[in-house]
């Protein structure tokens, strides 16, 4: 071990890739898979999964309809339009308040490194002043401790502050249709507004302000029915709240995660001067293999390595594949050669296994009897 | 509907399939209807809207399938001449079954007019259903006079699409069926049950065992509802752009075909499949259910409600955890391999019939009751105290209790279904040497009137209208609602 710090360690599993923000996939797949000792320390130096799994050749599958991201677009303008006229007559019903006119702050006009200061300082001003007139801000850029290491926030949201209090508008583009909406779309957004939740509160604490000055009522806005009218909803995210800070707590931190790994291990894209990667395609996968990955199911739909990841349990055996429930079934029997050896009765249960084995074994008496 | 039951044996038929690189059946009959002449339909819809139609391909015949298209996506007129069009192709398949009915009889109600067969649609996966659902909503509350008049079959096609949505929920339903769901209730692939929503990919898993092409959009493009984001950026925009209908039709066309292709292969795998024995009688619901619904429209019940009111949607839920129970009762009633399911937890047991008491009785003088008894060795493990009551799959109609269980031998006695004379009637009681089956999982489906009870069931489901009238009645702000 040499005398690198954290942070030295950190930017030189980097190396010379640009460190990407966390989007908001990233941000709602935070507290998704907190075992996976490859993403936190993907995640935690910044390193850009995306370009690294089309370099592997395993894109991730999250391509976004330009019809989707156009339609996005058009609502949110909609929202925002005039100073975000239509956003204030809706905070104005849903929260009961008597909003006259507020300041709008986007904070998305400051240069990238000021923004975070920006906020800060912005925040901190309306937390102090409790007379002040509400103030909307957008694109504040927030920062949360993750595995023990700061990652920064590029939320897609709106923080709204009257009289000291605030709350998190979140726009989506997904319908409510007779007061329903998918119940994945809405819990993924609940999980998404929580993080940033967490983030300011986090942010109001460090500047010695109440952090539950942030209310746990999220407002997420969406178009109603099939038309683009948009409708505030509140949402409350205090469960989401619970289970993300037990969740990053239980992230081991990144030093600890560290402490196995070589030092000179490094995700480096190494990227040319057209900026593609140059790096070879086997050392990277190499790489990325030191690190212990947590496979299931769900990564396909949260983090862009997935298809890296399952291919690498494919080739292990792993029953991960199979999803988590079929993972429980299994009480802990983790790769399929043992769990089918178990259930042949070629393979002698292990001290602990005696339960499992006995049922597995049944079962393939059964299936043996019924389907032949 | 919904993800099939996760059990040990479906995970070891996963494991096996993995292993093995080809899926494995978790079914030995088939335990939905499956009609000749069912309308397949796969529905895509625009990327980033609830509900804008884009395109469908459906039909009855394998060699013949027809192509609605909206030739410009985002024109809110063309959406409307769309649903005219489907409306043109379902409306008068739905209305082949109206005709031919059946006078069933009610204990305590007016008899009623079944219809003798029903329609039956069958779409590739669940979003298939929820789409079907929407475009429901989007449709049936238009109106074909004032300011934005539509077609007059739209609403009606809305009714109807709206109604087999919902029917879809219903458990063991089959007059809307997901490709996905039912073959994932028949066989078990070597993948999660989120990749198993993938038509091709399960299909592949099925046939020839799995291939990366079923993920690559190229090959196989998605079975819709939602079209993949590459072929919208690098081939539909353009189209769109160019304004050429024929060019739009043409990349349409060209994402739907091999999912049509895909869809026949999955009705010809699940009809390679003898149907369970529940599965008519389930049939015979849709069927009254269907009638249930055309009953309430011929008589001019308003559109379904936006939603369902509290006491309504109780009624609903309860009733469909009644359908779920039975249903299950059912499956594992018609079926060995999911009957194996509560094997492997103790709740039933088989075996081979190693002695038989036939003419046993208990009681005296008058109160002598004929209880033959039975001896089963079994190598399952039997969770159930004396006492309990059984019931047989090899004997629908009888009644047996478990006397004692011990080492592999159990003895159960026979209390109904043996006929009331002074020996049991031939065949009642198992032989030495016959395999029975008991178990505690018991349905009052042997004995129950199999009509649905017209007071407790909402029109949806062929019920009287009324009550639903009271909550909405559709006005015009709901006709011109937006379809932006
Ligand atoms: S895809 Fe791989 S790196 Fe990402 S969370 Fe899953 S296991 Fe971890």
């Amino acid at each position: 071990m040499s005398g690198m710090n954290t942070q030295q360690r950190l930017d030189a599993l980097r190396g010379a890739t640009p460190p990407r923000p966390h989007d908001a996939r990233a941000i709602a797949a935070l507290a998704a898979n907190p075992g996976c000792t490859r993403r936190a320390l993907m995640d935690g130096a910044g390193a850009d999964k995306d370009a690294a799994a089309r370099h592997l050749g395993f894109p991730a599958p999250f391509g976004q309809s330009p019809f989707a991201i156009t339609r996005g677009n058009v609502f949110e303008s909609l929202v925002k339009a005039d100073g975000c006229a239509e956003l204030l007559r809706m905070l104005r019903e849903l929260l009961g308040l008597p909003i006259a006119e507020v300041a709008y702050h986007d904070v998305e006009n400051v240069g990238a490194h000021l923004r975070h200061a920006h906020t800060r300082a912005l925040i901190d001003r309306a937390a102090r002043d409790a007379q002040d007139a509400g103030t909307l801000y957008d694109h504040p850029l927030l920062t949360l401790r993750i595995a023990g290491h700061t990652a920064y926030l590029e939320p897609d949201v709106v923080a709204f502050q009257l009289g000291g209090r605030f709350h998190i508008v979140e726009i989506k583009s997904f319908a409510v249709i007779d007061g329903q909406a998918d119940p994945a779309a809405v819990a993924a957004a609940a999980r998404q507004a929580a993080v940033y939740v967490l983030a300011l509160r986090t942010l109001l604490e460090e500047l010695g302000h109440d952090p539950l000055q942030v209310s746990h009522d999220v407002v997420l806005v969406c178009p109603e029915n099939f038309a683009n009218r948009p409708v505030a909803t509140l949402v409350d995210v205090r469960k989401q709240l619970a289970v993300l800070r037990r969740q990053l707590t239980r992230m081991t931190t990144l030093d600890r995660l560290l402490e196995g790994l070589p030092d000179d291990l490094t995700f480096d894209l190494l990227p040319g001067e057209d900026g593609r990667p140059t790096r070879p395609v086997a050392e990277l996968a190499d790489a990325l293999r030191r690190t212990t990955a947590r496979y299931a199911p769900d990564c396909l739909s949260t983090c862009d390595l997935c298809f890296f990841c399952r291919d690498e349990a494919r080739q292990e055996g792993a029953s991960d594949l199979l999803g988590r429930q079929v993972r429980d079934e299994l009480g802990g029997v983790g790769s399929v050669a043992e769990a089918l050896g178990l259930a042949d009765g070629a393979r002698d249960p292990a001290a602990g296994q005696e339960e499992i084995a006995r049922l597995l074994r049944n079962a393939e008496r059964l299936r043996r009897e019924c389907l032949t | 509907m919904g993800v099939p039951g996760v059990s040990l044996l479906t995970s070891l038929a996963r494991l096996r399939a993995l292993d093995e690189g080809i899926a494995q059946p978790i079914a030995t009959v088939r335990h939905c209807h499956l009609r000749d002449q069912p309308m397949v339909f796969i529905p895509l819809k625009l990327s980033g809207e609830a509900a804008a139609p884009l395109a469908a391909m459906l039909g009855t015949e394998r060699d013949r399938p027809r192509l609605l298209v909206v030739s410009q996506p985002r024109n809110r007129d063309l959406r409307f001449a769309w649903a005219a069009e489907l409306a043109g192709v379902l409306l008068p398949y739905i209305a082949r079954f109206l005709a031919d009915t059946e006078t069933v009889e009610r204990r305590g109600a007016d008899p009623y007019e079944r219809a003798l067969d029903a329609p039956q649609l069958i779409v590739p996966n669940a979003a298939g259903v929820a789409f079907t659902r929407l475009l429901g909503r989007s449709t049936r509350f238009r109106r074909a006079d004032g300011p934005y008049p539509v077609p007059d079959v739209v609403p009606l096609l809305g009714r109807w699409l709206t109604y087999f949505g919902e029917r879809a929920a219903y458990p063991g339903s089959s007059l809307m069926l997901a490709a996905t769901e039912e073959l994932g209730r028949h066989w078990a692939s070597g993948q999660s049950s989120l990749e198993d929503a993938n038509l091709a990919a399960l299909l592949g898993w099925i046939t020839e065992g799995p291939s990366d092409a079923a993920e690559d959009p190229l090959i196989w493009p998605p079975a819709g509802p939602a079209t993949d984001p590459g072929f919208d950026a690098e081939v539909l925009a353009p189209a769109i752009d160019s304004g050429s209908a024929e060019r739009i039709t043409e990349a349409l066309r060209s994402q739907l075909e091999p999912t049509w292709r895909l869809m026949w292969q999955a009705i010809d795998l699940l009809a390679g499949l003898e149907a369970g024995a529940s599965v008519a009688q389930r049939w015979e619901q849709d069927r009254g259910s269907f009638s249930g619904m055309a009953q309430s429209i011929a008589e001019g019940a308003p559109p379904q409600a936006r939603r369902d009111g509290a006491i309504a949607a109780a009624a609903k839920l309860a009733r469909m955890e009644r359908a779920q129970a039975g249903y299950e009762v059912q499956r594992a009633y018609d079926d060995p391999l999911i009957m194996a399911e509560y094997r492997l937890t103790g709740e039933a047991f088989a075996g081979e019939v190693i002695e038989t008491v036939p003419d046993n009785v208990e009681g005296e003088g008058r109160s002598r009751k004929l209880r033959p008894l039975v001896v089963i060795k079994t190598d399952d493990p039997v969770r159930l105290p004396p006492g309990a009551s059984l019931g047989t799959p090899q004997r629908r109609g009888q009644g047996a209790e478990l006397v004692s269980a011990d080492e592999g031998l159990v003895t159960v006695k026979i209390t109904k279904g043996m006929g009331r004379g002074k020996t049991p009637t031939p065949g009642a009681v198992p032989e030495v040497g016959e395999r029975v089956c008991y178990t505690s999982l018991t349905d009052d489906f042997q004995g129950s009137p199999n009509l649905p009870d017209a007071e407790a069931t909402p029109w949806t489901h062929g019920g009287p209208p009324q009550h639903h009238a009271a909550e909405h009645t559709p006005d015009d702000e709901d006709a011109q609602e937006e379809w932006s």
